[in-house]
């Protein structure tokens, strides 16, 4: 793995190691769900409200209850100030979530009513929509929707030549030598192994994208234990 | 502030006598008496990319606060001071009263209460703010994010923005290059620590006047009263107010409202005071 100029992670971690990584559930008391997702210095807050009725009404589906993901970074999150409120790419971020979490929530028993979720970045360094989605599938199980399986995410990539699993900053943003930085967003379901969102920015052969997802499939693992642990552990602080 | 949104259309008429009757012989519903605040809670660890971000909770009422500060021009009439400017989102996250999208007037006058009291009472020193005078200032940024709502954002929020700018970290300004390279750790941006002032809201719910009001408080209330208190030589002097929501304020209310306001400005500004420069 150490070809290439890629031979020592930034911050020493192994190759296929993630962040410290941290979750729990019920930090927002008068939400229906809510879950807070931390990978080192990334923290993402996931909100779900509802089933509730869907307005305008004509958006209102009779056949089933629709999902309604909305991702923001807080103004604070990083270095130079995000003006607050919706912009292209937080947008797009909300769309591709609501998609990967579309697929594994069953709201047929919700007829004409919308799951609003609200996932907010506080302090950003790299995979935050990763961080979010993990965040945002948590706040689903803890708000009891019904969901077909889990789903966890992490971002894996391509540092010159070396594949690493969940790039920091520097690793996604800093880092430009050699064949520079290629940053890779994986959502997995937890039972079927099936991949729920994807998204590849940068550049990479097929064979290192067939072993990036399998590394993305591993550390996914790791992190469906988090989530699991985080759910089983929400009893006691729940209000 | 989020009154108007949420009224009280939907609370059943027996919670609404409920509340007023308890405050009648004294008590609230979660065991306070009617000048009594909620517990304060302060965090700073919420992001280390800005110059601070603070988490501030009184009850179950949570408040994200964080500060930036930029570059930027002065304006042609003060050419020699910084600039502020305070945005805050009552974010869909927070409440089922709030909405998505471009901020709705509660979000503004959250932001322009907030943003007049800290400008009016003179606590940024804006002149040391100054780089180069008619060509370089510093902007200061104070965002404001609601996380939960059980009522009084209002308060929780202008104590965050305080603790927030209290514990602003000032930027390092690499003159050459014209550019900010991180953060310094021992100096903090230039404020005048004497003309801290921090304001409490009081509600009139049913027939009591009410401090640190919880959410179903808010929403039956008839008028609120937000008065910001200073220190003049260990005495409360006000620096600004503000009446929200259309009830009418008799003067006895008035009176029963200022004389709370001393003694809580008392028995809190010591507190409020260590959270911020703490």
């Amino acid at each position: 793995m150490a070809e290439g100029i890629y031979t020592k992670r930034e911050d020493g971690r192994g190759f296929s190691e993630v962040r410290p990584m941290k979750a729990r559930v019920g930090v927002v008391p008068s939400a229906d769900g809510s879950a807070i997702f931390e990978t080192g210095k990334t923290k993402a807050i996931a909100v779900v409200r509802g089933p509730r009725t869907l307005h305008p009404q004509h958006m209102q589906d009779a056949k089933t209850g629709i999902l309604r993901v909305s991702y923001g970074m807080m103004p604070f999150s990083v270095e130079d100030r995000i003006r607050p409120g919706p912009n292209r790419r937080s947008e797009e971020i909300s769309k591709v979530t609501e998609w990967a979490l579309s697929s594994v929530v069953d709201l047929s028993g919700f007829p004409n009513t919308v799951v609003d979720v609200f996932v907010q970045i506080p302090q950003a360094d790299a995979g935050t929509r990763v961080a979010g989605i993990n965040a945002a599938a948590l706040a689903l199980a803890h708000a009891g929707i019904p969901m077909r399986e889990m789903v966890s995410a992490i971002g894996v990539g391509k540092i010159d030549k070396t594949l690493v699993v969940d790039l920091n900053k520097y690793e996604d943003s800093t880092f430009h030598d050699g064949e520079g930085s290629t940053d890779i967003p994986v959502v997995m379901t937890s039972r079927t192994k099936e991949i729920a969102l994807l998204q590849l920015d940068g550049k990479i052969s097929v064979d290192e994208l067939k072993a990036a997802i399998e590394m993305a499939k591993k550390a996914c693992g790791g992190i469906l234990k988090i989530q699991m642990d985080a759910l089983k552990n929400a009893g006691g602080q729940d209000e | 502030m989020l009154e108007d949104k949420m009224s009280s259309f939907n609370m059943p008429n027996l919670q609404i006598e409920k509340i007023e009757s308890y405050l009648k012989s004294g008590k609230r519903l979660d065991g306070r008496k009617s000048e009594d605040y909620r517990e304060l809670f302060v965090e700073d660890n919420v992001s280390r990319n800005s110059a601070s971000a603070i988490r501030v909770r009184l009850g179950k009422t949570e408040v994200l606060a964080g500060v930036h500060l930029a570059l930027a021009v002065p304006y042609p009439d003060s050419a020699d001071e910084g600039t502020f400017m305070t945005s805050a989102e009552l974010h869909p996250m927070a409440s089922q009263q709030f909405d998505i999208g471009k901020p709705g007037i509660d979000s503004v006058e959250l932001a322009r209460v907030i943003d007049r009291g800290i400008r009016e009472s003179g606590f940024i020193d804006m002149k040391k703010l100054c780089i180069k005078k008619g060509e370089k200032v510093w902007q200061v940024f104070v965002d404001i994010f609601t996380i939960n709502d059980d009522g009084n954002i209002l308060d929780v929020a202008g104590l965050a923005a305080l603790i927030a700018l209290g514990r602003a970290r000032m930027p390092i300004y690499n003159e050459k290059e014209d550019k900010i390279e991180g953060y310094s750790e021992s100096e903090r941006i230039p404020l005048n620590k004497d003309a801290l002032s921090f304001s409490m809201t009081f509600h009139k719910v049913g027939s009591v006047i009410v401090a640190d009001v919880g959410h179903d408080e808010e929403a039956i209330s008839k008028f609120r009263l937000t008065i910001a208190m200073g220190d003049n030589k260990g005495k409360a002097r006000i620096t600004a107010m503000q009446k929200g929501k259309a009830g009418t304020i008799s003067s006895s209310d008035m009176e029963t409202i200022l004389k709370l306001a001393e003694s809580k400005w008392k028995e809190m500004f010591p507190k409020v005071r260590k959270h911020v420069f703490g």
